[in-house]
């Protein structure tokens, strides 16, 4: 067996290795050196471990048990000193190895910029799992700041998901705006006012002159005097290759290590791949060109033809919300247009850059849905002189059909060529005869293709593409199944427990062929409310199916304590109420804080002082807030017309009927209301699931708006005159989504999903309207009773926390 | 082999758990819904979370704070996570649960 030492677990090399194991188990007999005490992960996605998003466990791709299988002799955490291409050793910190054929991947290093104090503590680079800890770390500190020094892709990563962290963040850019080399102005633009809206600053013509600090950062000084306090520095202006090693060994080198298009370098028997090498006089960064050139490498180690080609490259953002993509050349010249698109409301700008009727270029920011068409166009460079008109408008404007808003029809429209992962240079065609040989899931087309499996912002396309290919039978979005005890979707199951009765959970454990005993922590909580949902008469709550918050009747925090929080009906509350819960506060040593949803929560209680608490609050009046539920939380109100110059309709009087009417329910996810008593809206209605805004004439009921993970108007219901149709639509409608939503959707994504246009077409029926009211108050007389007073007796309030058996007296003694 | 009494089956509710508590941290008995009895450390060795808490399925059990899966029978994590809580004998002997806490002597107090 052939001797192959690499040097490098990077995303290049781990690629060389997959592709190397599958063409040809057991031809090599691998060394895997890797100066990181680690294997392979999948470096792109540190940006998610860094916000919180995704664990490091997440993005390791390649684990031990893969190196094992594999045969692979892994030397992590030992970094190599030499290479002696005369002998064909190489010296790691922990001895020699023999090769027969040598793969340097040794990557890059941030580049630090030598500003006067960089090399004091807290001034790090963003580029490994240390790295990221490290920002973790300091972002635990509370009050700490950072200063982000580069505004380029990763910087820009590193300062969102640190502000994600709750650090105060300041981004020092060196150009005119963002991202300079993959946006143009008015995106970068845009791009800033996004960032200064989730409270990053931003800095541009920054002019950076030193860090300071005693011992360790404590400020960063720009060229005009301006001191911005930091206690952590993030150096994020470009990377160096990491080519040393290669060139001291001897190997013809310029900026990095000099190889062919069979990634061979200047000694016949040792081969370059990834960051630290040089190709044409180009370096690399972007993980698209180094999977091409790992395929190349793969095939000339096994001795076949391939040859590695530059190709055009494009760029996402990866922070949630911030939709921006380019690509090609878009730089203005001679003889070149422009056509732009702007829709400042929506905060969408578009850019096309023709040159000779070929699309050279393209910058779009908050609308990039299309993104993979235009790239298409620009690789192709397809003659766009006959769709130029319509280009901006994307691929649904093009072709006789005339507008159509269907993205599947685009989607459908893709030849097989057309590139859909970008990371993994996965074309359509691929995924086509991948889906026709089994592969009818997201997870086995990404197993199979790696297509999504890298960044993962094509995933929508890639569904897009199995919708398309399998019809109905696959649901966008949908197709994934609960979790590992079932291939079934919620979807299905949700119908199915409907269709055939299922009115427990043995019912569906053994009629819908579940693989487990009794489903998983995933599964469990979803199935044991779709029943209670559907059949609120015939099935029993299973508290063992509830996490520990909805078990316990209060929030669990970090330190397995709870918190505590009574129901404020509409916000309104008296000093009766006040003085209890101050009581309460004092009596169980519970920390104080006014909620946004208009309560207060008494946080830092122990388990065992819950039924005691409760007691106490329930004695003085007041009831569970369900704060710790799927179900209905807060309606929030304004002070309306009783006190508000301005006020049109008794909006407090509004919530409070809701609340009354909907408390106790449990829903699919969470629900908040709110209802403002005039237009200028003070009690936020216009971002609830249910947001009611009192006008003259009436009520205006909203829907479906968001103000978490995503932020979303509501979109307009109906309106309606009176009181009592405002409470009858909105309880239908969130009858309507308990029957029919997935289980941890909220109303705006179970309505993205089934679409505004159908939901407003059942609940414009009155009668339909009468019944779902009907069926939600069969469900009340179940469900609406307050959890905190189930404990009747001392002897019940006493028992329900202790112990089996207490025996720590007689250990101690 | 000591086998302490600590209680009868019908005390725990199936797919659920309760405490023993001792001198030197809390013992979670958990009850399986084929009713079979098993003991584990109450703390999850990530970042010490309740076990006794978490959602009882099959033979084992999901920890509350950060959905670590911890297998009854040997006390280690599920899939890429790898650590491992401690476990106790436990068995039933005429609907009476038993438990052996022999191996608590030689923790440290909690």
């Amino acid at each position: 067996m052939e001797k192959l030492v690499v040097i490098g677990a990077g995303m290049a090399s781990g690629r060389v290795l997959e592709h190397l194991f599958d063409a040809a188990p057991g031809a090599f007999d691998v060394t895997l050196f890797n100066a990181e005490p680690r294997g392979n992960y999948n470096r792109i996605m540190l940006s998610p471990v860094l916000s919180g998003e995704k664990s490091a466990e997440e993005i390791v791709t390649h684990d031990a048990d893969w190196y094992a299988r594999h045969g692979v002799a892994t030397r992590f955490g030992e970094r190599v000193t030499a290479i002696d291409p005369a002998r064909k050793v190489v010296t790691g910190e922990n001895g020699e190895v023999p090769y027969d054929k040598l793969v340097i991947a040794t990557g890059a290093a941030p580049f630090i910029v030598p500003l006067p104090g960089h090399d004091l503590p807290g001034v790090i680079g963003f580029r490994d799992m240390e790295d990221t800890g490290a920002m973790i770390a300091a972002a635990a500190t509370p009050g700490a700041t950072a200063v982000v020094i580069g505004g380029g892709l990763l910087g820009l990563e590193a300062a969102a998901a640190l502000r994600l962290r709750g650090m105060e963040v300041t981004v020092l850019h060196n150009s005119g705006h963002l991202m300079n080399r993959q946006l143009d102005e008015a995106a970068g633009y845009l791009l800033e006012k996004d960032l200064a809206r989730r409270g990053i600053k931003v800095i541009t013509r920054a002019g950076t002159e030193r860090i300071d600090g005693d011992g360790k950062v404590e400020k960063v000084v720009l060229g005009d005097g301006t001191e911005i306090a930091a206690s952590l520095v993030v150096m994020s202006a470009g990377i160096r290759p990491r080519a040393g090693l290669g060139m001291a060994a001897g190997l013809a080198a310029g900026r990095a290590i000099t190889v062919d298009a069979q990634m061979r370098t200047s000694d016949p028997d040792i081969f370059a791949v990834g960051e630290c090498v040089e190709f044409e006089g180009n370096l690399f960064g972007l993980v698209a060109p180094l999977y091409d050139q790992a395929r190349v490498l793969a095939k000339t180690l096994l001795g076949e033809e391939d040859a590695f080609v530059m190709r055009e490259l494009s760029t996402k953002l990866k922070v949630t919300g911030c939709d921006l993509f380019s690509a090609g050349d878009f730089a203005e010249g001679e003889g070149r247009e422009d056509i732009v698109f702007r829709d400042p409301a929506r905060g969408i700008y578009k850019r096309l850059v023709i040159e000779a009727d070929r699309l050279l270029g393209a910058v779009m920011y908050g609308d990039t849905a299309d993104a993979n068409w235009f790239f298409g166009l620009i690789k192709d460079g397809t003659d766009i002189s006959e769709m130029r008109e319509t280009l901006i408008f994307g691929p649904a404007f093009q072709g006789g059909g005339g507008p159509s808003a269907d993205p599947l029809a685009a989607v459908a429209a893709l030849p097989p060529e057309a590139e859909i992962c970008g990371c993994n240079g996965v074309c359509k065609g691929t995924i086509v005869t991948a889906i026709n040989g089994g592969a009818q899931t997201l997870e086995t087309v990404k197993a199979q293709t790696k297509a999504s499996a890298s960044c993962g912002t094509c995933t929508g396309l890639v569904e897009q593409v199995l919708a398309v290919t399998l019809g109905a039978a696959f649901e966008a979005g949908g197709a994934k199944p609960v979790c590992g005890c079932t291939e079934l979707t919620h979807e299905d199951v949700r119908r199915l427990i409907k269709a055939r009765e299922l009115k427990s959970q043995a019912a569906v454990w053994q009629e819908l062929g579940w693989t487990t005993k009794d489903g998983c922590h995933v599964c469990r909580p979803a199935i044991n409310y779709y029943l209670l949902a559907d059949w609120p008469l015939e099935y029993r709550d299973d508290p063992q199916s509830r996490f520990v918050n909805e078990r316990n009747h209060a929030n669990i925090q970090k330190d397995g304590t709870y918190s505590v929080m009574p129901r404020m009906w509409g916000g309104m509350t008296t000093p009766e109420e006040l003085l209890a819960i101050a009581a309460a506060a004092k009596k169980y040593d519970a920390a104080v804080k006014v909620t946004g949803g208009q309560r207060i929560d008494l946080l830092g209680v122990k388990k065992e002082d819950l039924p005691a608490i409760w007691k106490d609050l329930n004695d003085a009046g007041m009831v569970s807030g369900h704060a710790y539920t799927k179900g209905l939380r807060t309606v929030k109100t304004c002070v309306g017309s009783d006190w508000c110059r301005f006020g049109t309709q008794d909006s407090t009087g509004l919530g409070i009927k809701l609340e009354k009417r909907l408390w106790g329910s449990w829903t699919p996810h969470k629900v908040k209301l709110a209802v403002s008593g005039c237009p200028r809206n003070c009690a936020e209605a216009t971002c609830k699931d249910v947001g009611i805004v009192c006008v003259d004439s009436g009520y205006q009921i909203g829907v479906a708006g968001a103000a978490g993970m995503d932020v979303k108007e509501t979109e307009r219901l109906v309106d309606v005159a009176t009181e009592e149709e405002a409470i009858e639509w909105s309880t239908a409608f969130i009858q309507l989504y308990r029957e029919n939503a997935k289980y941890l959707d909220r109303p705006y994504k179970w309505v993205a999903k089934v679409g505004l246009g159908w939901v407003k077409e059942i609940l414009s029926d009155a009668a339909e309207r009468r019944a779902l009211n009907a069926r939600f108050d069969v469900s009340q007389s179940v469900y609406q009773t307050d959890p905190w007073a189930a404990l009747v007796t001392e002897e019940e309030r006493k028992s329900w926390s202790s112990p089996l058996m207490d025996m720590s007296r007689e250990a101690a003694e | 082999m000591s086998w302490i009494d600590i209680g009868a089956l019908d005390d725990i509710p199936p797919r659920g758990a309760r405490l023993v508590r001792t001198g030197k941290g809390c013992v979670a008995v958990f009850r399986t819904g084929a009713d079979e009895v098993f003991a584990l450390d109450d703390a999850c060795p990530h970042k010490g979370g309740p076990l006794s808490e978490g959602i009882v399925h099959g033979t084992s059990v999901t920890c509350p704070l950060h959905n670590r899966i911890f297998d009854f029978a040997t006390g280690a994590a599920q899939g890429a996570d790898s650590e491992v809580t401690r476990t106790y004998p436990a068995k039933i002997e005429a609907g009476r649960v038993l438990l052996d806490l022999s191996r608590l002597s030689g923790r440290s107090a909690a």
